[in-house]
């Protein structure tokens, strides 16, 4: 199994940022290569329903 | 006063964005507290404590935002809340934006990621995370408040996986010369690092880069990972990772002390590394496990670099030396304009870490400290708000942060304690931190100084002095360039060290005096 740290350490980061827009900011400033997810609070941020759609998906 | 505030449905922002739109929201002419928050149950208490209160508001939920302002007239609120777009729209920044809401669009648009970097709330965090580990990732969990069974589950997923998860509640990692979160702009180089929190790996790493080395990866493990409950999972995969990277030619473990048992058992481990390694376990000296290692030990975060340095320059880091003339004359200065009253430290830091190290230092030295985050239990701080004797107050704690800026972020906290203590006629010295780098404030110096300023003037009328002691974490290449907020921080008259340790060991010395000219012990 290839050991996914080793690969990053290797490789330097490819990234995903999920929060806070400013992280994905710097990132890029750095010449990293990253994509911004526009993350919002699942059903709304109801727990109850976030559980049911955790079990429906 | 005036209040008024709009909801937009369905709007959300994240909370460092937030809190930049509420900093200039204050700074508007008329307005005497703004907030801008989305609508969870514990932002809802937080606008009732301000006299925010309306039906919307108890309708709204945690995808709404919620903008509301205390003004001092009608017109100044009326200004502000009219042109709420304006607001949330001026600070955008450049990265681009593509209409991605869920993680899978993500990785489907770049398949070769290998790394999340998660920042959304604690409760949504683990979910994220675990999300993120099953499309085979890599994860840094900046969120704090993740519960400590999530934190165990995802970790021990992740090391079955050949993968990390840094974090949670740290918000530092350099990887192949990358800043991931707060971290400061440093050059590659030989020594790698595993860190519990993450003002220690900025400040280990900006030494480094300072004394002319650099960093190979910094990998933060989160708080707790040490702790006996998580049993170093994520530790374990640094130190694997770490010792078979080709540019990592010595490892520095940087934490607090780890809980007995995951210590029995990592010991081991670390004593079979075939690579140098440097151990610095921050905590007072007698309880400092640090006699279980054969290898280089350290009590500072300064001490672990000189020690690193040492190993792969052969160069010696200039130290503080309480016998040189410079460091004699400074305190023969400081306390020559003391009147008798002014015995009293007071450390207001933006960094957990650096409080949690100057207190050891005090310590020490044989100086009792309070604290709201104390090392020892019986000097916790009956109120946070309110400084007792000798007093070091981490600002970044839950008691001062929630629905606020952190002071890493926006300094006006600290500005409103300095103020304070500078009120304070027993207080003679003032211990500060500064702490540049990405994400950080752009100006963190330039923010204290009239603040810095005020509060000498006012001890100057009482016909003493007021001592300011400052470090400043950061190097030259970071947006806020170290040297120039150094400059910014000397014009002041702040007396400006190398490093938080050696700003701590002044002001023990310098307390220490002043505790003699009056006869305390």
């Amino acid at each position: 199994m290839s050991n996914k740290l080793e690969d990053l350490l290797q490789q330097g980061p490819i990234a995903i940022n999920i929060g806070v827009y400013g992280f994905a900011e710097s990132l890029q400033i750095q010449g990293v290569q990253v994509v911004h997810v526009n993350w919002t609070p699942p059903a709304g941020g109801d727990p109850e329903l976030m559980e049911l759609l955790d079990q429906l998906l | 006063m005036v209040t008024g505030y709009v909801i937009r449905k369905n709007e959300y922002h994240d909370s460092v964005f937030l809190m930049r739109v509420a900093k200039r929201l204050s700074e508007q002419k008329g307005i005497l507290q703004a907030a801008a928050l989305m609508g969870t149950e514990k932002n809802k208490v937080l606008l009732a404590e301000i006299g925010v209160r309306g039906a919307e508001i108890s309708e709204s939920n945690p995808s709404d935002l919620i903008i509301a302002v205390n003004a001092d007239n009608q017109e100044a609120l009326t200004s502000v809340l009219e042109d709420i777009d304006r607001w949330l729209t001026i600070d955008l920044g450049s990265a681009p934006r593509y209409d991605i809401r869920m993680l899978d669009e993500a990785v489907a648009m770049q398949p070769r990621s290998n790394l999340a970097v998660i920042s959304v709330p604690g409760s949504y965090a683990a979910r994220e995370a675990r999300k993120a580990l099953e499309h085979g990732l890599n994860v840094f969990l900046f969120s704090d408040n993740v519960p400590l069974e999530s934190e165990i589950s995802l970790k021990e997923y992740a090391r079955e996986r050949g993968l990390i998860v840094m974090g949670p509640d740290c918000g530092t990692a350099i990887v192949g010369g990358k800043g991931i979160g707060f971290a400061n702009s440093v050059r590659r180089g030989p020594i790698g690092v595993i860190g519990a929190s993450g003002t220690g790996i900025q400040e280990f790493t900006s030494l480094v880069h300072r004394a002319g080395s650099g960093i190979s990866h910094a990998l933060g493990i989160g708080s707790r990972d040490l702790s006996d409950a998580v049993g170093g999972i994520s530790f374990l995969s640094a130190l694997d990772a770490l010792e078979s990277d080709k540019q990592t030619k010595i490892i520095a473990i940087l934490s607090k002390p780890p809980g007995q048992l995951a210590l029995s058992n990592l010991i081991p481990r670390i004593l079979q590394c075939h690579k140098p390694i440097v151990v610095c376990f921050l905590g007072p000296k007698q309880d400092s496990p640090h006699a279980n290692f054969h290898s280089r030990t350290a009590h500072t975060l300064e001490d672990a670099a000189a020690l690193a340095l040492q190993i792969v320059t052969g160069n010696l880091l200039p130290r503080f030396n309480a016998d040189s003339p410079r460091i004699q004359t400074l305190i023969q200065r400081e306390r020559a304009s003391k009147n008798p009253e002014q015995r009293y430290l007071r450390g207001i830091f933006a960094g957990g870490t650096f409080c949690f190290q100057a207190q050891q230092i005090l310590q020490d030295a044989g100086i009792a400290v309070h604290s709201n985050a104390p090392l020892n239990g019986n000097l916790k701080l009956a109120n946070p708000m309110r400084s007792e004797e000798h007093t070091l107050v981490d600002m970044g704690t839950d008691d001062f942060t929630v629905g606020k800026p952190h002071p890493m972020i926006d300094s006006r906290l600290r500005r409103e304690r300095i103020l304070a203590e500078g009120q304070d006629p027993q207080v003679g010295i003032l211990l500060l931190d500064v702490v540049l780098g990405f994400n950080a404030s752009p100006d963190p110096a330039g923010e204290l100084v009239s603040t810095i300023e005020e509060a000498k003037r006012e001890a100057k009328k009482r016909g003493g002095s007021l001592s300011v002691v400052a470090s400043i974490c950061g190097t030259e290449g970071d947006p806020q360039n170290f040297q120039q907020q150094v400059k910014l921080l000397k014009g002041a008259g702040v007396i400006v060290f190398p490093s938080s340790a050696q700003a701590a060991q002044f002001c023990a010395l310098l307390a220490a005096s002043l505790s003699e000219v009056i006869g305390v012990k």
